[in-house]
């Protein structure tokens, strides 16, 4: 058991009873990983080293590296059982934005593929 | 046999302790994740606007043009460490710290203001190059877009020093404690807002 030293059924509805699990070893080590993804962003999209037409792939992977580490580091989205709803509210909402952002992208470039060309073009 | 009849009562007391009403904390935290994620619904339309339209610059100047990395690179370091100092504060708030959380929510507010600043003088010298919202169907997708963000930015400034006199005015006191909770979401919800901003708008614009 935990050392609160009362018993769990004395405890009332809604009392702060943990407190989170953050430390500053953690904020430390996600700002380290955050800064490292975007130092390799900014020289992924400079570097003339790299396949031009991979480098919008790697932009992406990392960037969604970065926002894993945010989400994790920062925000303190874990496996624990008191963020299963958060986890589940950030999967609803990842599904949307990719349903607005693809969903939209999609329709348009159909909808530019199959126009007349115009007398601007 | 006396073994297991302790590990059964004391299942039976952490499954009930697993399964009562979950802390105020953990549920004002959860409610306030729902509007975060709208929000970043709100932006994900923003999103697919600017990059339906990144191409229309009728005849104008293109994002390649236009976008100066090492300005972005700043911008987004001042915002990557406030969200550091901000963290820090929190952790300091909940320890019951309260002159460590006001200096740490000072630095948090100088470095906003800083990315702010930045971010206000790279609008007012495009428009002086006629890079103005009105020029092209990606100028005014790209002033949307990066205005929403600067508009939460400083929404969340404004906000910060609203917490910062309650813990003067009040204390770190459990209501108190709760709010900055929601406020240190916000604030890290808007740097994973900017991570898309940086790498969608200004990273793939020089390509």
């Amino acid at each position: 058991m935990d050392g609160n030293g009362y018993l769990p059924e004395d405890r009332s509805p809604g009392v702060e009873e943990r407190e989170s699990t953050a430390t500053v070893a953690s904020y430390t080590a996600g700002l380290g990983l955050a800064i490292l993804a975007t130092i390799g962003s900014f020289v992924v999209a400079q570097t003339s080293l790299l396949w031009p037409p991979g480098i919008p792939v790697g932009l992406i992977v990392l960037a969604l590296a970065q926002i894993g580490v945010h989400l994790v580091f920062f925000l303190h989205l874990g496996s624990g059982p008191d963020n299963t709803n958060n986890i589940l509210a950030l999967a609803f909402g990842v599904l949307i934005v990719f349903l607005v952002i693809g969903g939209s992208l999609w329709i348009v470039d159909n909808l530019s593929t199959n126009m007349m060309p115009g007398p601007i073009n | 046999m006396t073994t297991t009849t302790i590990e059964a009562a004391s299942n039976r007391l952490a499954h009930q302790r697993d399964s009562g009403p979950a802390p105020t904390r953990i549920v004002v935290a959860y409610g306030f994740w729902i509007f975060i994620l709208s929000d970043i619904v709100m932006f994900s339309a923003l999103f697919a606007a600017y990059a339906v339209l990144a191409g229309n610059t009728a005849g104008g100047p293109t994002g390649a043009e236009l976008f100066n990395l090492r300005n972005v690179f700043l911008m987004t370091m001042c915002l990557l460490v406030s969200s550091y100092t901000g963290g820090l504060g929190a952790l300091s708030a909940e320890q019951r710290k309260p002159e460590r959380f006001l200096l740490f929510a000072a630095a948090t507010f100088v470095l906003g203001a800083a990315f702010l600043f930045l971010e206000i003088a790279e609008f007012v010298g495009m428009i002086h190059k006629g890079a103005a919202p009105s020029r092209s169907a990606f100028l005014s997708a790209f002033f949307t877009l990066v205005g929403m963000h600067g508009a939460h930015v400083t929404a969340g400034l404004i906000w910060l020093v609203y917490m910062m006199a309650q813990v003067v005015a009040k204390g770190l006191r459990a209501a108190v404690l709760r709010r900055l909770l929601c406020f240190s979401l916000f604030w890290h919800a808007l740097d994973i807002v900017w991570v898309g901003v940086m790498t969608l708008v200004y990273l793939m614009g020089v390509q």
